[in-house]
């Protein structure tokens, strides 16, 4: 049995928004992974169908064809009801290397005096949590983590910059996360990340889905030099563990 | 090959975008104007998929190494092909050697050139469509070349078409957006009853539009949006996601274009006037 209600609404002629009740809520979103995983086993075709989650809602979009809005709206209630419980797509928690050194977080000091906190307190705490991929957008590769602690909070910069380089991590709000390419940002910058967020060479361009989960572990800028390297060249292995196991 | 000597102001190779990635956050990408290129693609009996180039503004110069045949179609630019004019939607052959000049910018915004088989850039993640940083390059660049496949002999079905053109239309069919239903009377009326001028900030990514409406303080969770979506912004900006727009976002969807209206609206440029009509 499925637990919540659902809304179902036409998004264009081309897709499908259905939404979870409005809240950040892990339920809410295993519940939408599990019902990508029904609809692509039974009902819809993944070359024909795109299925992005983000927090409470999923969009179906069709490839080509018009839909008929008609039909699909009490289909998808249906197949909803029917789903049951069903294992989502293997999910993992990666540990990714973050170098929180001063050259590469700039914006440390000053929200050391924001948040009241020295900068040791903050790197701590942002490496010692667990974030949930809540989706991806706004670039290719870009995350959406849930899960910043409160103490972690600070406002989004007043002036955002015009180019933030790939690889800084960001703080802003209840949000923190990874600026995928080279982008204009305003975000509080605290560190770097050796890693891409995003390969077009490699043909899952991604690593990291929807449901995942993230935790950042402290390097030196020694260690960022050569993680980074190694990133290059395609030896780097990305620390990876199971979860759901 | 097709070699650039003179690269214009912002012309890309487009196909019909990137299917399959959105959840990575990757745009579709693809041609703005779908219906001319369509027109483009069946005169040459090619794929629908096939690669065209799109021409922005002010058009290239290029030089053709093998026999070929090509449509122009969107906007009308004065184009010649070895200093002879030459007209949208028919089918021209062209040999090797053979130098076309796009010219002056005459109506609409983004011109096509349409090829037989289509550019064969490299594809990367299912698509030909330039995206940075998916492709390398974000336009074509003076000395760069295009692939293409050599054609000596096509006997086109029809030759020449006559189509019934976007460039003078600027009503755009709208559906309602998910948040529609936030909308007030006045924020309606605001929206049905005025004429919007497209802003200078105007690109394959978004349209924005130089009039406000009253704004929207609600704060929502991020959601997918496509090409097409109309958002609104806290200050009452009507920003308008095209082609290479984020895949997500956090501002009100409140309506999304037809096919068509897209088509429409991506001929047109700054200062143009547009309305809209609910479908």
């Amino acid at each position: 049995m499925s637990t919540f209600k659902i809304s179902v609404r036409q998004f264009g002629v081309h897709a499908i928004l259905i939404e979870w009740p409005n809240r950040v809520e892990e339920s809410i979103l295993d519940e939408i992974l599990q019902f990508i995983q029904f609809l692509k086993k039974n009902h819809l075709d993944e070359k024909e169908w795109e299925f992005v989650p983000a927090y409470n809602s999923l969009t179906l979009i069709c490839k080509d064809t018009v839909l008929d809005f008609d039909y699909f709206k009490p289909k998808i209630k249906e197949w909803y009801a029917k789903k049951g419980k069903i294992d989502p797509a293997t999910r993992y928690l990666w540990r990714l290397p973050v170098c929180y050194d001063l050259k590469f977080g700039l914006d440390l000091e000053e929200i050391s005096g924001k948040l009241s906190m020295s900068v040791e307190s903050i790197t701590e705490l942002h490496s010692q949590n667990i974030y949930t991929v809540y989706g991806i957008g706004f670039l290719p590769g870009f995350m959406y983590l849930g899960g910043v602690p409160e103490a972690l909070e600070v406002p989004r910069k007043a002036t955002p910059r015009p180019k933030v380089l790939m690889g800084s991590v960001g703080l802003a709000g209840k949000q923190t996360g990874i600026y995928p390419q080279d982008s204009p940002g305003g975000w509080n910058i605290i560190g770097k990340c050796p890693v891409p967020m995003f390969d077009v060479k490699k043909e899952n361009p991604c690593f990291v889905k929807v449901g995942d989960k993230i935790q950042f572990y402290p390097i030196s800028m020694a260690e960022y030099q050569l993680h980074k390297i190694e990133s290059e060249v395609g030896i780097y292995n990305i620390e990876k563990i199971v979860l759901d196991a | 090959m097709l070699n650039i000597i003179k690269s214009g102001f912002f012309t890309t190779v487009q196909d019909s975008g990137r299917f399959g990635y959105r959840d990575k956050g990757v745009p579709v990408a693809g041609v703005m104007d779908s219906y001319t290129v369509s027109k483009l693609n069946t005169l040459l009996e090619n794929d629908e998929n096939s690669a065209v180039l799109e021409i922005t503004m002010t058009g290239p110069t290029m030089e053709f190494e093998q026999d070929t045949y090509i449509v122009l179609g969107g906007a009308e630019m004065s184009v010649t092909l070895n200093n002879k004019p030459i007209d949208n939607y028919k089918v021209y052959k062209v040999n090797g050697g053979d130098i076309l000049t796009y010219g002056k910018l005459l109506k609409g915004f983004r011109g096509y050139l349409g090829i037989k088989d289509g550019f064969k850039t490299t594809v990367v993640l299912g698509s030909r469509s330039f995206f940075r940083p998916i492709t390398e390059q974000d336009s074509i660049k003076k000395i760069s070349s295009l692939p293409y496949t050599k054609c000596k002999l096509f006997n086109p079905k029809i030759s020449e078409l006559k189509v019934d053109s976007v460039l003078d239309k600027s009503q755009l069919e709208v559906y309602k957006g998910p948040e529609y239903k936030l909308l007030t009377d006045k924020q309606l009326s605001q929206i049905f009853y005025k004429e919007f001028s497209v802003a200078n900030e105007n690109n394959r990514m978004a349209y924005q539009l130089n009039e406000s409406i009253d704004g929207n303080a609600i704060s929502m969770l991020t959601s997918a949006t496509l090409p097409g979506t109309i958002q609104l912004t806290p200050a009452g900006k009507l920003i308008i996601l095209m082609k290479d727009g984020q895949t997500t976002g956090g501002y009100p969807r409140i309506l999304q274009l037809s096919d068509m209206a897209m088509s429409i609206l991506a001929q047109k440029r700054s200062g143009d006037l547009v309305s809209f009509k609910l479908k």
